[in-house]
Order: structure tokens, then C-alpha cells, then sequence
């Protein structure tokens, strides 16, 4: 076989131990015998791809809480990964983890599975604060687990932080940050947390009991996240990552430079070329369908593709390629997009250097508003 | 059938005191046909009309009802349209009646518009009587209203049928009591032909429409026509009346009958409500008195939010003129808006309603700017001219005086309220004209009030004050001289020429005020800051600022599921779309109307 194109695979596992208050993914509480069926449907949807064309480069297994299931389900889907795909010598293989679900033995399974990055979802150092969330650890938990991670040789492990939480204080983020720069993992994230609807968080929200802290002070944590963060050498290279050099997360630096990726189980969502599609949300469809639920197919026009590029390459501190655009698209980022450029780099929230456009760190605040300009009709 | 068993009428009440309710029981409860047109080959007609699928909206309705007496009685319902904005029309309603039937809520009693609508009955000489209607609510007070009419307007009331229209009890009474108490009209059928035209509606089969009472003569097809004011001539092609929801043809039309006639004319402008029309080789001596002409009260600037539909705005502006002749529309460009029209209407229900079914029936998505008045500007070169649009004004320098429109209104209170209206009235610069008090508990309060004062909020404010219990009518009353200034708004340091209105000049500092709050609330935050300034002849006098906010929501990673962060995406981008660009700065369209809501605090 000769020029299999390159491959992120994504696998979900939709179960927890307990659902966060604040969390709106896909996943919830499931039975043995739930997870059982889920885990056939998974591995027969798995077994039914035709993997030939491809080179897997990077695997995430994410959820849900992938660490709260027997690992062996965990051992399965890596060999029947591979036994439809080609992998590359140093494929990134991740696997989402919490703390207080993690057992020695497992952990010995992960690694024999070839499982090389953990992300630990960590969230804050205080335990009120943990409580607030509805997470079921503590932070001598959370330091437990770490610690097993790194005896078992893990090597390249993301600890996941929270800001904007109820009640944060600058002095509360700074504790957790310092507590875990100590630590020294390889990659933070540091998500401010989003109330979404549908969520007991959103009920409190709504009814005006839920704390936040204020923008200015928000604003204000961001910035000491970063400047902490930088000052010990973790560059930020995506508006909520930070790595040591060399560590970025590859699996998702796919997503955000629109190369191919396969999703398995529900909700995945997967790019193929001009592509999008997803699985179905509902675990029992899925279950029923043994895993052959593809729904939700989207062709994408060149417009969405154009946007895509834009939205999700500026997600990148590195951001967008004139060239890279130029070469997929045929057209130049000025053609299209011009007179937005200009505006934004008149504003301030973009800069230009060597070919690339990318958002200052002003312009990362404000994403959200910026990237709308992108859309096309 | 002779004169003697026609019975041309209204129904005049306070707004929701029963009035189209009543009318539709003496619908239900009589009939469409005499005995002998049954006989006849009207049917026929009929049925063409509806196989072209004309349905007809009609101001007017002919029903057959046989009377006690054993007779049939024709009745000529005329309907009044219910707001002081179409006062003229109501005028003209009145003038095709021979008498009124008064209905007044016998819990409620007597209200402002209950007076207003006897008093212009009897300034036609109509035959009035009452009727006291929902007398099976638990607050009825029947008696206690009867006593307020007989005191207050000098009507009897000791007969007057106690009825529910709701559920028809006691519709008989009204039914007979109009036999009775209304008179038949008069006239001479072999006259000279003198209509009154008291409406008319344009329909894509027949052209126009004309609503007419018979004063004197006959008209029939082939009858040479002339409209006196308009001077237009015609000949008649068909002439007929109205069954309920249908136009039945007929023969002939004769003095003291309603009815319709049709004379292949295609622009309403022609048949003007009040006009009189007569046969054009016989005509009658003088018109009927009292056609006036009707200017427009109130402008607005319309504009399209999608600036790609202007023509469909023009298109269905012109097809809303069909049937309209009170709105007037002109184009005109705003910096802010765009391509638009000045409308003009004949107060803010009309504008109201023709927005609404600019909206509703043309699918259009508009932004409006504050309405005015028509001010009258001169000019120290001697010469005056109408402002219809603010951005019109003249430079201070060649302005001599301006003077501004003026009603004289009445309001209706309880004597609990009585100080917070009268407050209300001072706040909008009412000098009072009389007080009376109609009882121990309530009062009758007379201003007069600047036209530009009412026409934004001032009834919703008097419902608030007086918790619902005041009631309210006015009339125009000419011109009076006024200080008058041009506040102009700038956002981002921009002038907004479509937020721009006159304003009383003691009144400006605080209308800013107000109208930059008002503003600050409308617009969204931006990536940078909104200075916010209201100014009087260049010179800033209120100012606020919209904080530019510093962060957006961050966002995490579904496992490489775009679809929800490209919807929030989407979402914010079609939020941008309804939004007019000032500027760098993208201004909602509620905000052109945040001045109307200036007083909602």
C-alpha cells in the first residue's frame, strides 16, 4: 500500500460514575449490561471500517469518562483498531481520565494498549470548588491518581483546569495553577466554563444563584493564567491549551486544521474529505443498529469549507496559512476575506507575519464575535 | 320596499363595552332576504359572486328582520370605525345613518369615547337610544348606569333593552327598539341623485367600490355619474348591497337605501369618503356639506431591514394605497436606513396597523423611525413650509417661529386618579380647558395638548397611571406657536439622521437623557467602547457610554463536533444581519423605536 492518507480517530465513551452539574457532553450513568452493549455495538461499528486507505496518526479516546469503564473494553477497541487500521510508528494515542476512577491495574492495561497521553480532568485544587461542580473527587484524590500515572511511566499527561468558576477568586486560580505547574505535566487546559442550557448549572444561572465572577475579573484571571503559564513554560497554543514545546495535543490540532478524522460511537462526528457526518445521539439506536447508525450527513460546499478554515484555524495562536488556503482552495484568503482582515487588523484582534494571520491575544478574547465575520452564505 | 321600513343605523359604545358583539347577534338573528327578493333571481347573482370567490369585508351590512309586528324591516347596519384617528370616517358613517344604538357596559358606565361618539351622533342629528349591555356580569349595575345616562347625556334610559350580547339575551328588544325608535329615512326618489359617499374599497374584479347613502334620487346601471369634490364622471356598471360577507346586485338604488355602486374606476383616489355623487346630465343643486379632505397626521420614515427589498417595501405600499387613500408615501434616503419611504398616516393606530401588515401580509422586516407631527415652520425669508421629516429642518438662523399641531382631548377619571392624570398632563405641556365632574366619583377633565405629546405613549401612559380607569378622546384643533428644537442623536460620534426628532425645547435635556439610556440599553456591546451623545444645534447635552466588553465565551472541544460552535457562530452572524452598521458600530432595529418608549419606566 502506498500513499494511505493520514487519520485521526476518535472514540467515544458516554459513561460516568456521576454526571458533572455543569457538563452538557453526551454521557451519563449506564449498567454492566448498558455498557456491554454498548462496547459490542462499538466494536462491531469498528470492525465494519474499511481502514485501508488510511494511516492512523492519533487516537482520542474521550467521553464520558473513558478511565470509569473495565479497562478491558479499553484493550478491545485498541486491537480492533488496529486490526483495521495501519497506525504510524509514533502515533499520539490519548485517553480522557478523572480522578477517583483510575486503579493500578488499569493502568498497566492502558499502557499495554499502547495508550501514550493521558488528560486528567482535574478542574480545581480547592474542594469547595469541586463540590460546587458535582465532581466526584477530591484533590487528594486527584494527586493519587497523578502520581499512579506517573509511576506507570505515563509520560505525556494533560491536566485539565476551569476558570470563571462560582465563587473564583484570583487567589483561588492562582493556588491552583501554582499547585499544578508543580506538578509539571506536559499540557494544561484551561477551559472557563460555559453555562449551558439544560444543565442544573443553567437552572441556577437562570433563577441568578450561581456566583460568577465578573468580567474584570475574569479578564484578569485569563491574563495571570497566561502569564503564569508562559513563565514556566507552557506556551499557549490554542485559545484554551498550553504545552511544553513539542506536546501540543496533535489529535486536536486535526480537528482545528481540518484534517480527516473517523469518530466511533455515539454522537462521533467525523471529517472525510468534503465531508461531515455523525453518529446517532441516542444510545439505544445505536445499540439496535450495532453501531451502523450513521446519520447526519453533510456535504460541505466550498463556502462552509472556507468558513471552517477560517473559525477553526484561528482557533490557533499559530492561526490560518495564506497558502495553505490558497493551495486547497484555489483562491487567495484576500480574495475572500480582505476587507475583514483589514478590519480586524485594524482593530487590533489580528495580526499578519510571514504568511500566517492569527488573533492577538485581544482578538482570542473575543473569538467568538470575530469568527462569525468568517462565515460565508 | 318603501322608505318607511328602512332603518339606516350604527352602533356606537365605548372601546369593548359590546359593540361588534351586538352586531353580530343582529346578524345571526335576522336575515339575509325579503320574502320577494327570494323569490326573485337574486340568488343567481349571488351564486356568481361566489364563484368568483369574492368574499367582501364590509363597513356596511343589509339584513331582512321581521318585526313583531309582523312587517319586514330592512336594516342598514353602518359600521363606525372605533379610534379618533379615523374621526373623519366616523363622521361620514354617521352622516349615511338615520340613528344610533348607544351601547354602554353596565358595569363600566359611561366612558370618554361613550360621550365622544354621542356627541358627534347628535351633531348629525341621528335619533339616539341605549342599550345596556352585559347585565349578567356579577358587577352589572344597570340601574345605577341608567341614572348616568339619563344624567350625564340627557338620554331616557327607562326603556333601554337590558341585554347580553354575549349570549344574546334581550337581542329582541334591541332588535324592535330600533324598529321603533330609529326613524325611517327621508328623501325623494325622483330628485336630482345625491349619494354620500361613506366609503369605498377597491376589489381586483369590479375596480373601485363606492359605499353609498341615497340621499335623494336613484341610481341604477347605466346612470351617468359624476363625483362632485373629485369631479370624476362615469357610468354605472353595477349597483347593489350588502348581505352579510357578500355584495348582492340589484336593479336600482333609491333615495334612502345603502348600497354600493361600481363604475369601473381603478384609483380609490377619485371616490373620496365624503364626496357626494350625483347623475351628471341631472345634477342636484349643491353637494352634501361636510367633505373635507384628509392630510395625513402623523410621518414616519419606513425602511426595509434588508436594504434588498426596498422595491417589494414600494411594491406593497402601493398595493396597501389600493385601498387607502390616507396613506400617503414618499421615497427618502437616510444615511443610517438607507433607501426608504416618509409615510405618511392619519395617526399612530393607522400607522400601526400598516406596519403590521407590512410585516404580516407582505412579509416584510422593517425598521420605522420615531413618528411626528406636521410642523409648521416659517421662515424669516417669509415663507412657510409643512415638516414632515426632522432631517428637513432648516438652520436655526432662517427659522422666524415654528408652531406645532394642538387637540383638545377629554379624559375620563376616577376621582383616585384624578392627581396623577392631571400630573400626566402637565408633564406633556396640557393646559386645562375644563373639569366637570359627571359624578361624586368621577371627573371629565378637558386640556389641550400638543399633538407630538400624545401620539407616542400618552394612552398607554394614562392607562398606567389611573391602573386602566381612565378614558380618553381628543380632536385636532389647529395650530399653536412653539419653542421647537431638533434633538439629534450620535453614536460612536456618528449623527444618526433616523434618530433625529423635534422636540419642545424646556422638554430636550431631558428626552436625551432618556433617549441615551434607552440607547445604551438597545445596543449591544461591542469590541470597543460607544460614546452615546444626544445634542441640540451642535452642542452636546446628555451622554452615555456602552462598555466594550473584553471577552467572549471560550470555547472547548466536542471531540471534533463543530455543528454547535458553528451554529453559535451562525447565530451571531444572522444577529449581525438585523442589525444596522453606524459607523463601525452595528445598531440593533429596535433601537430607531427606542424613543417611543421613552416614558415606559
Amino acid at each position: 500500500m502506498m500513499n494511505k492518507k493520514p487519520l485521526a480517530v476518535y472514540i467515544h465513551i458516554p459513561f460516568c460514575e456521576q454526571k458533572c452539574r455543569y457538563c452538557d457532553f453526551l454521557s451519563g450513568q449506564g449498567s454492566e449490561q448498558l455498557k456491554l452493549s454498548y462496547f459490542r455495538a462499538l466494536m462491531h461499528e469498528i470492525g465494519h471500517t474499511d481502514g485501508s486507505h488510511y494511516i492512523v496518526t492519533s487516537v482520542y479516546i474521550g467521553g464520558g469518562t473513558p478511565s470509569c469503564v473495565q479497562s478491558m473494553y479499553i484493550v478491545k477497541i485498541m486491537d480492533a483498531l488496529r486490526a483495521r487500521f495501519e497506525f504510524a510508528p509514533k502515533a499520539e494515542i490519548s485517553m480522557e481520565m478523572n480522578p477517583g476512577t483510575v486503579r493500578k491495574t488499569s493502568l498497566a492495561d492502558y499502557k499495554a494498549a499502547g495508550i501514550n497521553r493521558l488528560s486528567i480532568g482535574l478542574q480545581s485544587t480547592h474542594d469547595d470548588e469541586l463540590r460546587r461542580l458535582g465532581r466526584i473527587h477530591d484533590y487528594r484524590t486527584f494527586l493519587n491518581t497523578y502520581e499512579l500515572v506517573r509511576s506507570r511511566g505515563f509520560d505525556n499527561v494533560n491536566i485539565d483546569l476551569m476558570s470563571s468558576l462560582p465563587k473564583q477568586t484570583m487567589e483561588k486560580m492562582e493556588k491552583s495553577l501554582e499547585r499544578v505547574i508543580k506538578l509539571g505535566p506536559e499540557h494544561i487546559s484551561v477551559y472557563s466554563l460555559i453555562i449551558e442550557e439544560g444543565t442544573p448549572f443553567y437552572r441556577l444561572y437562570e433563577k441568578g444563584e450561581l456566583e460568577l465572577p465578573d468580567e474584570d475579573t475574569e479578564v484578569k484571571i485569563d491574563r495571570m493564567v497566561r502569564r503564569t503559564l508562559l513563565e514556566h513554560g507552557y506556551e499557549r497554543y490554542e485559545i484554551s491549551n498550553f504545552a511544553r514545546p513539542g506536546y501540543e495535543c496533535r489529535h486536536n490540532l486535526v480537528y482545528w486544521s481540518r484534517g480527516d478524522y473517523l469518530g466511533f460511537g455515539i454522537g462521533a462526528a467525523s471529517l472525510l474529505g468534503h465531508t461531515r457526518f455523525s453518529n446517532t445521539r441516542n444510545i439505544k439506536k445505536y445499540i439496535e443498529a450495532n453501531g451502523m447508525s450513521e446519520t447526519n450527513v453533510q456535504k460541505l460546499t466550498v463556502n462552509d469549507e472556507m468558513g471552517e478554515f477560517m473559525f477553526l484555524g484561528l482557533r490557533k495562536v499559530a492561526g490560518v496559512k495564506e497558502e495553505d488556503f490558497e493551495n486547497y482552495f484555489g483562491k487567495t484568503m484576500r480574495e475572500v476575506y480582505g476587507p475583514i482582515l483589514e478590519k480586524q487588523l485594524g482593530m487590533g484582534m489580528l495580526t499578519y507575519k510571514n504568511g500566517r494571520w492569527a488573533f492577538t491575544e485581544k482578538g482570542m478574547d473575543v473569538s467568538n464575535t470575530l469568527m462569525a465575520d468568517y462565515l460565508l452564505d | 320596499m318603501d322608505m318607511s321600513h328602512i332603518r339606516n343605523f350604527c352602533i356606537i359604545a365605548h372601546i369593548d363595552h359590546g359593540k361588534s358583539t351586538l352586531a353580530d347577534r343582529i346578524i345571526e338573528k335576522t336575515g339575509l332576504l325579503t320574502d320577494r327578493e327570494m323569490q326573485n333571481q337574486v340568488l343567481d347573482n349571488m351564486d356568481l359572486e361566489r364563484e368568483r370567490g369574492i368574499t367582501i369585508k364590509s363597513q356596511a351590512v343589509r339584513t331582512v328582520y321581521k318585526a313583531k309586528n309582523g312587517e319586514e324591516y330592512i336594516f342598514n347596519l353602518i359600521d363606525t370605525p372605533g379610534h379618533v384617528d379615523f374621526n373623519y370616517e366616523v363622521s361620514r358613517s354617521l352622516a349615511a345613518c338615520d340613528g344610533a344604538v348607544l351601547v354602554v357596559d353596565s358595569a363600566q358606565g359611561i366612558e370618554a369615547q361613550t360621550l365622544a361618539n354621542v356627541y358627534l351622533a347628535l351633531d348629525h342629528d341621528l335619533d339616539v337610544f341605549p342599550v345596556l349591555n352585559k347585565i349578567d356580569l356579577p358587577s352589572a349595575e344597570p340601574d345605577r348606569v341608567a341614572a348616568e345616562i339619563e344624567d350625564v347625556i340627557g338620554l331616557d334610559a327607562s326603556d333601554a333593552p337590558r341585554i347580553s350580547a354575549k349570549s344574546g339575551l334581550g337581542v329582541e328588544d334591541v332588535l324592535e327598539a330600533i324598529v321603533e325608535k330609529i326613524p325611517a329615512p327621508t328623501g325623494d326618489s325622483s330628485a336630482p341623485l345625491k349619494a354620500l359617499i361613506f366609503d369605498s374599497i377597491y376589489d381586483p374584479y369590479k375596480g373601485v367600490i363606492v359605499f353609498v347613502r341615497i340621499m335623494d334620487g336613484t341610481v341604477k346601471k347605466g346612470t351617468p355619474v359624476k363625483f362632485m369634490a373629485t369631479g370624476r364622471s362615469d357610468e354605472v356598471v353595477e349597483v347593489g348591497y350588502f348581505g352579510a360577507g357578500r355584495y348582492i346586485p340589484c336593479d336600482e338604488l333609491t333615495a334612502g337605501m345603502v348600497g354600493y355602486i361600481t363604475a369601473s374606476i381603478k384609483d380609490l383616489k377619485e371616490t373620496r369618503v365624503g364626496d357626494t355623487v350625483t347623475n351628471s346630465e341631472k345634477p342636484c343643486e349643491e353637494a352634501l356639506p361636510g367633505y373635507k379632505k384628509v392630510n395625513p397626521m402623523v410621518y414616519c420614515g419606513i425602511y426595509p431591514a434588508d436594504s434588498a427589498k426596498y422595491p417589494d417595501l414600494r411594491d406593497a405600499l402601493e398595493k396597501l394605497q389600493l385601498n387607502d387613500a390616507s396613506l400617503t408615501f414618499e421615497p427618502e434616503t437616510s444615511a443610517a436606513l438607507g433607501f426608504g419611504f416618509r409615510c405618511g398616516f392619519l395617526g399612530l393606530l393607522h400607522l400601526d396597523i400598516i406596519t403590521e401588515r407590512l410585516e404580516r401580509e407582505y412579509d416584510l422586516d422593517l425598521v420605522t423611525t420615531a413618528p411626528g407631527v406636521v410642523y409648521k415652520v416659517y421662515k424669516t425669508d417669509g415663507t412657510e413650509m409643512d415638516l414632515t421629516n426632522p432631517a428637513n429642518l432648516p438652520d436655526p438662523s432662517e427659522i422666524e417661529h415654528m408652531e406645532e399641531p394642538m387637540v383638545s382631548a377629554e379624559i375620563m377619571v376616577s376621582t383616585d386618579y384624578l392627581g396623577a392624570i392631571i400630573g400626566l398632563c402637565q408633564e406633556r405641556r396640557g393646559v386645562q380647558t375644563g373639569m366637570d365632574y359627571i359624578e361624586t366619583t368621577r371627573v371629565m377633565l378637558k386640556y389641550d395638548l400638543p399633538l407630538n405629546e400624545i401620539i407616542y405613549d400618552f394612552f398607554d401612559a394614562l392607562k398606567s397611571r389611573s391602573r386602566g380607569y381612565a378614558s380618553f378622546d381628543y380632536e385636532l384643533k389647529g395650530y399653536a406657536p412653539s419653542q421647537l428644537v431638533k434633538l439629534d442623536i450620535l453614536i460612536n460620534k456618528e449623527y444618526v439622521d433616523a434618530l433625529s426628532f423635534i422636540v419642545f425645547k424646556d422638554s430636550a435635556y431631558d428626552r436625551g437623557k432618556k433617549m441615551c439610556e434607552k440607547l445604551k440599553n438597545e445596543i449591544p456591546r461591542h469590541m470597543f467602547e460607544i460614546p452615546i451623545q444626544a445634542a441640540v444645534n451642535g452642542k452636546v447635552i446628555a451622554r452615555e457610554t456602552v462598555r466594550a466588553y473584553r471577552k467572549d465565551v471560550l470555547a472547548k472541544c466536542y471531540g471534533g463536533d463543530i455543528s454547535r460552535k458553528k451554529k453559535l457562530l451562525e447565530k451571531q452572524k444572522e444577529g449581525k444581519k438585523k442589525m444596522r452598521a453606524i459607523g463601525s458600530v452595528e445598531v440593533p432595529k429596535q433601537a430607531f423605536l427606542s424613543v417611543l418608549k421613552l416614558d415606559d419606566e
